[in-house]
Order: C-alpha cells, then structure tokens, then sequence
C-alpha cells in the first residue's frame, strides 16, 4: 500500500488512546473524533473525550478470507464492541477462546500491531479487545 | 419536474470476460440499448457513467470522457458516477434527474466494472474502499464481515436462521438458471449453501455474490417526446427514484440488523409512485450476500421485519410468489459487476414490465423496483417502473 507515514502519525490519539470527542451542546460521545455534532451541527461544540476501554461484544464474525496484509492471520476475529459509553467500534477479538467469542461477552482493550506496510514499510499499532 | 421513459435496455453476458476489457464490454452494452430504443444515437446528449473501482481494478479514472469517446459521442457532456456498489442505480438517477429538469430531452445511462484483471485479494482490497477505510477496513474487516455482522444481529433478534439465508442463494440460482445472461444458470441446494465454507461467519462462500465482469445500459427520454424522438421503443416509465444515505461505518448505525436508508428512500419513492409494498409485482434488490435481500424484503415493506428469512424459506419470493424477487438471479447468481449491478437491475424491471422475459416472466407484471444499495447501507437508491397504458 506504500502508506505515507502522517497517514498512520495523524491517528496516533485515537488508535493508541480511543481519544475520540464529545458534544458538549447534545452530550453526546463519538467514536472516531469528529469535528462536527452530526445531531447539532454548528450549534455543537466538540471537546476531546477518551473512550472507555471496557465494553461487551455487539456481535462478532470469524474471518477467513483476509484482505491484502491480513492474510497471514486469517481466521481471527472481528467483533463490534459497544463501549460502557455506549459508542460502537469494529475491532479484532484476540487472545481469547473462541467459545468465549460470544455477543454479551465482556471485553477490554489491548494495544497490539494492526497491520505492516511490507517488509520495510510502516507498521501500525492500535486497539484490539480480549475477553476478560 | 416532467415524466421520464426508459426506451432501451442493453446488458452483456455477466461473467469472466478473459477476451473483453472495460471498453468491449461498455461499448457492447450500450450499442445493444441504442437498437433497443429503436434510435439513431444522435438523439443522445449526454452521458452517466456508473463506475465503482476502476482505478483500481483498470488503473483507469476519467471515465465519462472515456464513455463518450469509446462511444463515438464526443463532443456530448459525459459523466462519471460513483457511489460505491450503488453506483449504476445513482447513475440511472443522475440521468433521470436531468431529463425530468428539463435539462436534456434523451440521455445514455451505462454502467460496468471490469474485475477479473486483478486478483481476488486486490478485488477485495478495492471493494473494501465502498466501507469505513480508516475505522473499519483498517481494523481487519472485509465486506463479508460486515454483513456477517448483520447477520448475527438479525439471527439473534429474530431467530433467522442459516438454512433461512441460504433459501435466498436457492431461489436466486434457480432465476439465473432461467437467465441467458447470469453469470451462473445453475441450481444449487441448500445443502450445496451449508457446505460451503465459511467466508465470514455465519457467511458461507454460496451466500456471497461473485467476482463479475459486465456492463449495463439504459437509455432514457422524457415522456413527452416518446412520438416525436422515441417513436420505435418500448417505452416503460419512471414512477418514482428516490436516494437515501446513512453512516459510512456500520459502527455508527443504530440498528444494525436493518438497512435504514432502504426504508428512508422506499417510504420517498412509494410516495411518488402512489404505490404501496404490495402493489410491486416484482423486485430486483440488492444481495450482495444473502442477510442483503432479506433485510432488503424487509425494509421494502414486503415482509414484517424479522420475517424475511421465513418468508423466503417459505417460497414467498419466488417467481410467481407472493413478490417475484431478484427474478434476474440477483447479484448473487446473475453476477455482480459492480457499476453495472443498478443499470441491470432497472433493466431486468424493464423487460419484466414489457412482458419480455422469457421463461422468468412475471405474470402481468405492471409495476416493478429496483433497489441499489452502496457499501454495507450507506447509500441506498430506488426506482418504482411502471407499465406505460
């Protein structure tokens, strides 16, 4: 893919931190950061707002036809996650039994590699969850 | 705005095209439309393209100009369209929008996408840009993925079941096996769907649609002009097209185990049409996998929601059912080019409404839908044609 490394800089607050925003006008969390309330639009005002790191598993797949740089791990998991804020995210489910993989299952993230750019491209770290 | 006809139809062969690159096959297609209508072609002034991924899959953009030109029309304007899988469906709307403003009288709708160029893994990697890139695809999901996502929610909901998904791969391999053009004219069973292996679970290999080569074509005209520009088609008319986005991420959706913008653009496009859910003789909808159509039979009104799993394995959409559905085959036996999947759809309503569908005809069939979805539901496009007293 020949990624640019500000592609993956830029994103270090979220993918390291689940630094995502909050609407101050609405209440409302998002996950990624947004720069605009979609609910309250200008009238909004987003803050910066960490993610809780705990949630339950939403509902879950095992993939086993990977895109390009996923081959070597296929099959593994992925599940939508909703965090104890509520705000859904689509993560990979590693380090777990796969009969513990289940929806309502409680999950907390880890901070693992994503993904390589090829040998000697960059390499990009971010979240993934574990059940507990 | 004024009344809009589709005068001519024109499809290729859906399938692995090794001798035919994008142009044979958008130049095949689009000719076929022009004799369809019975015109010259000089009464065209302007083109939509509907193309998804071509840079990556050709390495070719600028796809309007190339239209226009592999079509001899210079110097007509010529536009590309992209909405991700609901390309071709956004393209037959461009077109439909600026001949019913008043803005051209007669315009050429095609669409295609030329996959097999490249390998599957490539085609995925590109099909992958029609989600989230930097939230989703990034995290190791795959379109598959998504739907399985879906899936499990609505099996969980609603008690759907995999032989329930795996009824909707039946019924649409039993229509393409009646279609001359599908990409596969062959039965399957069951069984065949729960021996596949697993894509994505709970998605099996039989419940994806393929990998395609193809285009479509349509060629529209104001319905006011029919007798003086149109005087040798079979024309049918455009009652209704409606558009409706939501959320890139699926994350972000609120219900996951329904497509929302389907129901935001059916509710718009029944209302243009004057229709309801059970005035619909027959429906193209989009089955990318199997959990599309049934939440697709679902939002579309024709089955309570929840129900479209049963409904399906219960025969309720098979030809000269309750709904006539993805007569065609649907994308997962006709084939699923991506930027011709709308075209063809509108245009296997067309052939439907005229009573030319051979041996997949629907008895009477006086009004029919099509509905293109873009990405996991992001964007949503529907046209409600209608049989021309």
């Amino acid at each position: 893919m020949n990624e640019a490394l500000p592609l993956i800089w830029r994103r270090i607050p979220e993918r390291y931190n689940m630094l995502g925003s909050k609407c101050l006008n609405c209440g409302t969390p998002y996950f990624p950061q947004r720069k605009m309330c979609p609910k309250c639009r200008r009238k909004g005002k987003i803050v910066a707002e960490k993610m809780p790191t705990e949630g339950t598993i939403y509902s879950f797949t095992e993939v086993h036809a990977a895109p390009k740089g996923f081959e070597q791990e296929t099959p593994y998991f992925l599940a939508m996650v909703e965090l104890s804020n509520g705000v859904r995210v689509l993560s990979q489910v590693v380090d777990s039994p796969a009969d513990k993989i289940k929806i309502g299952a409680p999950v907390n993230m880890v901070f693992r590699k994503i993904s390589e750019d090829g040998e000697e491209g960059v390499i990009a770290y971010g979240y993934k969850f574990k059940v507990k | 705005m004024r009344s809009v006809s589709i005068i001519g139809v024109g499809l290729t062969k859906f399938g692995e095209h090794w001798d035919k690159g994008f142009r044979e096959l958008i130049v095949e297609a689009a000719s076929k439309a022009v004799v369809d209508a019975g015109i010259e072609g000089k009464e065209i002034q302007a083109i939509y393209g509907g193309v998804m991924a071509s840079g990556r899959l050709i390495g070719q953009e600028h796809i309007g100009a190339l239209l226009a030109d592999q079509l001899g029309m210079n110097p007509i304007a010529s536009t590309r369209v992209e909405a991700a899988c609901a390309s071709g469906g956004v393209a037959v709307r461009s077109g439909f929008l600026a001949v019913a403003s008043g803005a051209y009288d007669v315009v050429a709708v095609g669409g295609g996408e030329k996959m097999t160029d490249v390998s599957a893994e490539d085609v995925a990697t590109a099909l992958g840009g029609a989600g989230d890139q930097e939230w989703e695809l990034f995290n190791g999901a795959t379109f598959p993925a998504l739907y399985a996502l879906m899936a499990r929610r609505h099996m969980l909901e609603y008690g759907t079941t995999e032989e329930q998904l795996a009824a909707v791969a039946v019924k649409n391999h039993s229509n393409g096996a009646l279609n001359p053009l599908a990409q596969y004219q062959r039965e399957i069973t069951v069984e065949d769907v729960m021996n596949s292996g697993y894509i994505a679970s709970p998605l099996k290999l039989l419940d994806c649609s393929p990998i395609t080569d193809g285009a479509a074509a349509v060629i529209l005209c104001a319905t006011e002009k029919l007798k003086q520009l149109a005087p040798n088609g079979d024309a049918v008319e455009i009652a209704a097209s409606a558009q409706a986005s939501d959320s890139l991420a699926l994350a972000s959706r609120k219900s996951m185990s329904e497509v929302a913008s389907t129901k935001v653009a059916a509710n718009d496009a029944y209302r243009t049409a004057g229709v309801g859910p059970k005035d619909i003789d027959v429906a193209e909808v989009h089955d990318c996998f199997t959990i599309a159509e049934v939440m697709a039979i679902e939002a579309l009104g024709f089955f309570p929601k929840g129900t479209g799993g049963k409904a399906t394995e219960d025969g309720e959409t098979e030809l000269n059912s309750t709904i006539s559905v993805n007569t065609s085959g649907g994308l997962k036996a006709a084939g699923h080019p991506i930027g011709a999947t709308g075209i063809k759809q509108v245009s296997e309503i067309v052939l439907q409404l005229r009573g030319k569908a051979d041996k997949r005809q629907v008895n009477d069939a006086q009004v029919g839908l099509a509905q293109n979805v873009g990405g996991s539901g992001a964007t949503t496009v529907i046209h409600i044609l209608r049989r021309r007293k």
